[in-house]
């Protein structure tokens, strides 16, 4: 927790409710009851959530939620490259699924890595019929084109739970019969509230099929560890590994960005599992603390700031070896990353910016911000739940408004009273705000630029949120006419 | 056998170089092929999309109009998202946001509850509601529970509400945005039929088509001729808003009281007979005046034919400015025929744009070899072989139908060609087999403002013979040695 409240001139815990509540006017009554206990002003002192969280979405205020299969494809199964990702059930889903996301990969497409878009392609027969007897072919086929992929995971669609089909019989079944690990996921979208229920549904079948099916072939470290909740967005963790290999310790796994599946069976082996995004992993952190007594820790690799805390906090649990060699590391990339500063930050320097995105970056991106001498001024996510806003609170200037699964009704509302230089979100929030005449980027594909995790990222960040905020394009938007 | 499975522990092993060599060169040969080929049940990157998406696009096309998707909440942050990449715009749809009491209680609370919050908070002139799966597979009886909303008063009584049923295990996207349309023309048309009444005017269908500015190009058209027009499903201001500091939730679309006049036309033209067939079946029975339905005007052939259909309806010549327009595309695609006259071609996308590549490469002199539809009918394959067979270019074309990109993938590496014509799905497949890909379809995720590029009539000809001859030429002095590097090309 910060040592001293942070305060944002013209910000106070009445402005914040005062705002909240012109914004709820506009809801029907039982449409005002669910969202208002979402919105809140932060209490910073408190470290503890103001907003309730992981509830159903209202329907028809138009929420950016995503669905459980989007959890499970999206963000824990699909990066994992050397597998086959079957989107079982009609075509949409994986469709939709199918390189949005930018988790890269290594290796080569259809032959060690599966980049590509595996379904079933439901069709109304087998709806009527069932899509047990399909699922058992196409599982055969895909092991007959790809004989490197090292196993295959069958991501339900909403129709499948639907009609009940038995998927995990028929995995069960035909693991058997091609010696391939085939993994049922039965993360139909209907399931839970949004993408977190895929999140963890996803962990549990890597509990249940994966971990503990592989160990590694050379010795034991005291510096083995794993790299959790890390997906390689825009090639994050090909700055984030490389950096923890910089300060002397073994990354035998990553979970999941440019994942290997073997690696990951055998992560109960490692010394320490770090992790980064804690919503959509912590479940598997908690599973191999308790069962192989493997200890976690949350770091944050966005900013020089959070990196060189995160990187001490890490060196704490270890020799005084890799103690050496954390301050080896600060000391080579802290002045790189000062310069930086220096560069951009009379440009950025009090500017202010609101976020709304998903798993850990509302809080997690808060200090890269602060770096660049920007000013937050709320913050929000799709699919947290209390321990998120738990972590958010500390982070976030005191009494800014916090918002959970916001409408875009909701967002508009603020933006129109917060006046931020820059908003950081979704997608389907992009061109709203930007039609606005208003900064914008996209804070779940880093908008196609990326990587902008550790020391390698940082520099990316800071060049991209200038480029946003002082484009000289913004300076045409109003007309002469 | 510590696991859970009770399995063996396995050390981990890498996938080797070699292996990775060996596997990497088998999947090029026509052993490989004729095993993809085989497959039955596993679909590989699909060209196309579910229903519900081209339900959306179609909406957006008109006034003041909220799509309302009625399923699970996934299912509309996949459909926006989709459509906010293409255009690089907003795409703003609600859902009911149905969960797991929906599959037991059916989705009745979540369509009221949606349609109420809806309503109060984007004040939409008309809602258009379509399904996802879930509504679809545990039989959600839409007709009353619209009927039981309006009662309730969760839709005042002056939104109209169409609704179609979308399921995404049957059709593509195309499907989806021809059951929307008609659903839409039906509710918007009824009891509007006035006796002798005619209002002189051209219905345009111009079917599922994300490129606004084929949309912009057809209007010039109707201008140049002076003929009045309803465009029914106008996604070009939906799409293609100005960036001038106001965020607008509904920019353009088809007026709602034009369209509801559509039904007393002079004449109703789609140019999407297979994206529009159900729309049109209904047009025709319901609709006064002539109907019409003729390939996408893709091409000199194609535009004549489009012109010439123009002038004959509304008894009007072709107007000078269009004649000379023609003269100019005819002299563009001439000026630039020895960069693409005799190049090989796979081409793959949604029927009528299909159909319209095909014309198209025929008439240049380039060779349409692999023509590949993900989900196409008979009709259309049996269009595609007469096209072919009506040209000397045509001979070395085979169409493949209802395969997908994997099955092209195949294709491409085991019988060569010079260049793809899809969209961005189609990049791995061109890389793999080292040839350009021009992006004439759906979804652009990877590319800039081609959407605003028509593609359709004769500046739709400039646009793609320029863009695919300047790519080969570009290829050649890219690839060639240095003494072959010249000033002239």
């Amino acid at each position: 927790m910060s040592e001293s409240v942070k305060k944002v001139d013209g910000i106070t815990k009445e402005s914040t409710q005062a705002m909240i509540d012109r914004t709820l006017e506009a809801y029907p009554e039982k449409g005002k009851k669910k969202r208002a206990p979402h919105l809140a002003p932060n209490d910073q002192a408190s470290g503890s959530a103001c907003v309730k969280s992981n509830r159903k979405t209202v329907p028809g205020v138009m929420s950016a939620r995503g669905c459980a299969y989007a959890g499970a494809k999206g963000v824990v199964w699909g990066p994992i490259r050397d597998m086959v990702h079957v989107s079982h059930g009609p075509v949409g889903c994986g469709w939709y699924s199918w390189g949005t996301r930018r988790n890269l990969m290594s290796g080569v497409n259809g032959v060690s890595n599966f980049a590509m878009q595996f379904t079933s392609d439901f069709q109304e027969k087998d709806i009527v019929y069932g899509g047990d007897k399909k699922l058992a072919v196409l599982l055969r086929e895909a092991k007959e084109l790809f004989p490197l992929a090292k196993g295959i995971s069958v991501l339900s669609e909403c129709p499948v739970g639907l009609i009940g089909d038995d998927i995990n019989a028929v995995a069960k079944q035909m693991s058997k019969e091609l010696d391939l690990p085939v993994i049922p996921c039965n993360c139909e979208g209907f399931r839970g509230v949004s993408q977190s229920l895929g999140h963890h549904i996803s962990n549990d079948t890597i509990r249940d099929y994966i971990i503990e099916t592989r160990e590694f072939s050379e010795p034991e470290t005291p510096y083995d560890i794993a790299l959790i909740g890390e997906y390689n967005i825009g090639g994050d963790a090909w700055s984030t590994k490389p950096l923890l290999e910089e300060c002397g310790f073994n990354v035998k796994a990553v979970w999941t960005g440019d994942g290997q599946m073997e690696h990951i069976a055998a992560t109960h082996k490692v010394k320490l599992n770090v992790i980064h995004c804690y919503r959509s992993m912590n479940y598997m952190c908690k599973v191999m603390e308790e069962k192989y007594g493997v200890p976690w820790i949350e770091l944050n690799f966005f900013g020089p700031t959070k990196i060189k805390e995160s990187l001490r906090k890490l060196a704490e649990r270890f020799d005084d070896r890799i103690k050496e060699n954390v301050e080896r590391v600060i000391a080579k990339y802290d002045p790189m990353m000062q310069k930086v500063i220096e560069e951009v930050r009379p440009r950025l320097d009090g500017k202010k910016v609101m976020l709304y995105v998903g798993g850990l970056r509302p809080r997690h991106t808060v200090g890269a911000y602060e770096d660049l001498g920007m000013v937050v001024v709320g913050s929000g996510y799709e699919f947290a739940h209390s321990d998120d806003y738990d972590r958010t609170a500390p982070e976030m200037p005191d009494a800014t408004v916090i918002y959970d699964d916001a409408s875009e009704y909701e967002l508009e509302q603020f933006v129109h009273d917060l006046k931020p230089d820059l908003v950081a979100s979704g997608i389907k929030e992009k061109y709203l705000f930007q039609k606005m005449g208003l900064p914008f980027r996209q804070m779940h594909s880093w908008d196609y630029s990326g990587p902008y995790h550790g020391y390698k990222g940082f520099p990316i960040f800071a060049r991209d949120i200038d480029m946003a905020i002082n484009s000289p394009t913004w300076g045409l938007v109003k007309s002469p006419f | 056998m510590a696991n859970n499975l009770g399995l063996t522990v396995k050390p981990v092993c890498e996938i080797t170089p070699e292996e990775e060599r060996r596997v990497g060169a088998w999947i090029n040969t026509p052993e490989y092929k004729e095993k993809n080929f085989a497959r039955q049940a596993l679909v590989i990157n699909p060209a196309h999309a579910c229903q519900p998406l081209g339900a959306e696009l179609c909406a957006h096309g008109f006034e003041g109009t909220l799509p309302f998707v009625h399923g699970s909440q996934g299912c509309a942050s996949y459909y926006r998202s989709t459509l906010n990449r293409h255009f690089r715009e907003p795409a703003p749809a609600v859902c009911s946001a149905m969960s797991e009491d929906g599959a037991v209680f059916g989705g009745q609370n979540n369509l009221h509850e949606g349609l109420e919050n809806a309503c109060a908070l984007y004040k939409p002139k008309m809602v258009a509601i379509f399904t996802s799966c879930m509504p679809e597979i545990i039989g959600d009886d839409l007709s009353a529970f619209i009927k039981n909303a309006r009662q309730k008063g969760n839709l005042p009584k002056d939104v109209p509400s169409p609704y179609a049923n979308t399921p995404s295990f049957n059709g593509s996207h195309v499907h989806g945005y021809d059951a929307m349309l008609a659903a839409i023309l039906e509710t918007l048309t009824e009891g509007r039929v006035v006796e002798g009444r005619c209002t002189g005017k051209l219905n345009f269908i111009a079917g599922f088509d994300a490129n606004t500015g084929n949309y912009r190009e057809y209007k010039r058209i109707f201008e140049a001729f002076g003929i009045p027009y309803t465009f029914l499903a106008d996604i070009s201001e939906s799409f293609d808003s100005p960036l001038d500091g106001t965020y607008r939730l509904y920019p353009g679309g088809t007026p709602l009281e034009e369209a509801a006049d559509s039904i007393n036309g002079k004449a109703t033209l789609s140019v999407a007979p297979y994206a529009t067939t159900k729309t049109f079946t209904w047009v025709k029975e319901s609709y006064s005046g002539k109907h019409v339905s003729m390939s996408m005007p893709m091409g000199i052939a194609k535009t004549d034919a489009f012109l010439l259909k123009l002038s004959e309806l509304f008894e009007k010549p072709v107007p000078d400015a269009l004649k000379a327009e023609r003269g100019r595309a005819v002299d563009a695609v001439t000026d630039s025929h020895q960069y693409i006259h005799g190049k090989r071609f796979a081409v793959y996308g949604d029927s009528d744009y299909l159909v319209g590549y095909v014309s198209f490469l025929l008439e240049m002199g380039a060779k349409p070899v692999h023509v590949l539809c993900s989900k196409g009918s008979k009709k259309l394959e049996k269009e595609l072989h007469a096209l072919l067979d009506s040209s000397p270019y045509g001979k070395d074309g085979k169409v493949y139908m209802n395969k997908d990109l994997w099955h092209l993938r195949s294709l491409l590496v085991t019988d060569p060609v010079d260049a793809l014509i899809g969209d961005t799905h189609g990049k791995f497949a061109a890389r793999d087999a080292k040839i350009p890909l021009f992006r004439f379809g759906f979804p652009i995720f990877d590319r800039v403002n081609r959407h605003r590029y028509p593609l359709v009539g004769y500046q739709g000809v400039i646009n793609m013979v320029t863009e695919i001859c300047n790519k080969f030429i570009d290829l050649k002095d890219d690839g060639c040695e240095d003494r072959f590097f010249e000033m002239m090309r």
